[in-house]
């Protein structure tokens, strides 16, 4: 099983380094998004740091929905996905190495960048880490169900915007947790208790999500 | 022995459930327009003026048993979602999908009525509240169950898809109303307290009641319906639809 786990999510690997706009993309997206911003709503450096928590939270959240979609779509397109709901490796394993590999491609250099982009909004360097934090613990949310959605929506006319209309209801938990976290540390407060929700999330998001992923990978695929 | 053994599954069957359905529309029309058309006339005419809220409070008698009736349906459409995937009914997902666009409706309904209860007494039509924001959440769910729904071809995986959306919406309700609920009590400021009197007169909880009543007949009569239309389309081509095919 864990033989499958780690060959699925090495290969994949494999496949985004040979593909390096796949990543690029998304870090750059979040880049862009979270720099537009200041751009919108005036160089004030008080409402920046006011708004630079979910600000860099939303360009997160967005960004790792970039890579969403690729996720199985070309594993479907040549067959491969069949191969693997067949082969006797539990798919949910093979699903949770592509999941992690997700995460490393689209959400570790978010998270990387992040307290570059939090320094642009003046943001405190202990806020800066706990950022850093809260988005380790966030954005492997994010590629867990995420997965669910690209698994729902595989194959589907209009399969982006539609994995966007299902799956960012379901992020708002994280997003609220995250950023607040951020928010709280600004504020003078604790942020411990939104850390421990969003590492509660983030247990049950990647306990679960794998199994569901599977199961909807398995109607996609009937 | 066998004969007291109730049939649990007669009525999963499209071509049974399908006259079933015909007889009690009807029924359900019926009591719909007699209990609202009773519910308004408690509500327009009967309930005292609020001391405070005077006339514009009696929006609630169409916001309350709205909000009601939006969460309660994705609840049931959550039931029928597992009962669908546990024992792979067909019927359990034409019914799922019958009931989504009229749980987006009322949950449509309770934010429009919200908005215009709002106005008047917040002075604003839109505030962040916790359980605004929940609504409108659970209003996107649906959304995202219509839209997954319409875009799958195929029946049987449009039925299983939703079937798995709604269960995982389901879990996440709670996760969601919670998370919004914090989220709103940090945020605390400009935001309003939507705790009502503490105590409501006798009538008015009677008139919410019945609204109650009849929003659900009129949820059941429609849905109802609309599986109807669903199951038609669906067993075009089965033997029982040719038969009965003149009516």
């Amino acid at each position: 099983m864990m033989t499958g786990f780690w060959t699925s999510m090495r290969r994949d690997l494999v496949l985004a380094t040979r593909h390096k706009s796949e990543w690029l993309t998304a870090l750059f997206f979040f880049v862009m998004v979270t720099n537009l911003l200041p751009l919108g709503v005036g160089p004030e450096v008080s409402l920046l740091r006011k708004i630079a928590p979910g600000v860099l939270w939303i360009g997160a959240l967005l960004s790792t929905l970039l890579g969403l979609q690729r996720l199985f779509s070309s594993d479907h397109g040549d067959g491969t996905l069949e191969q693997m709901a067949l082969s006797p490796v539990p798919l949910a394993w093979l699903v949770a190495g592509k999941m992690v590999t997700h995460w490393l491609v689209c959400g570790l250099p978010v998270v990387l960048m992040a307290p570059l982009l939090g320094i642009q909004f003046d943001l405190p360097t202990r806020s800066l880490g706990i950022l850093v934090l809260s988005l380790l613990l966030g954005t492997p949310i994010l590629s867990a169900v995420g997965a669910l959605g690209a698994a729902l929506t595989l194959g589907l006319r209009g399969g982006g915007a539609l994995l966007s209309l299902l799956i960012l209801p379901l992020y708002i938990p994280a997003l609220i947790f995250g950023a607040g976290a951020v928010e709280a540390d600004l504020a003078g407060i604790s942020p411990q208790g939104h850390l421990s929700l969003l590492g509660a999330l983030l247990v049950l998001s990647v306990f679960f999500s794998p199994w569901v992923t599977s199961l909807a990978l398995r109607i996609a695929l009937e | 022995m066998s004969n007291s053994v109730i049939n649990w599954f007669k009525y999963a069957s499209p071509a049974t459930f399908y006259p079933l359905a015909g007889r009690l529309v009807p029924w359900f029309s019926g009591l719909a327009v007699l209990l609202i058309a009773w519910g308004l006339w408690i509500g327009l005419f009967v309930a005292p003026t609020d001391a405070q809220q005077s006339e514009g409070y009696r929006i609630i008698f169409v916001h309350v048993p709205a909000s009601w009736l939006s969460m309660f349906i994705y609840c049931v459409m959550a039931f029928w979602s597992a009962l669908g995937l546990a024992f792979n009914t067909r019927l359990s997902g034409m019914l799922t999908a019958a009931l989504a666009p009229t749980g987006a409706l009322f949950a449509f309904l309770s934010l429009w009525t919200g908005a215009l209860w709002g106005k008047p007494m917040w002075g604003a039509w839109w505030v962040w509240d916790a359980r605004l924001t929940s609504q409108l959440i659970l209003f996107f769910l649906y959304l995202g169950f219509i839209a997954l729904q319409s875009a799958i071809d195929d029946p049987r995986r449009a039925d299983r898809a939703g079937a798995l959306l709604a269960l995982v919406g389901v879990v996440n309700i709670p996760i969601i109303y919670f998370s919004v609920q914090w989220w709103n009590t940090l945020h605390q400021g400009a935001s309003v307290s939507l705790t009502k009197a503490p105590s409501m007169a006798h009538i008015m909880l009677e008139g919410m009641l019945i609204m109650a009543l009849g929003f659900w007949s009129y949820a059941i009569a429609v849905v109802l319906t609309r599986v109807r239309c669903i199951i038609l389309e669906r067993e075009l081509t089965s033997e029982w639809v040719k038969r009965n095919a003149v009516d």
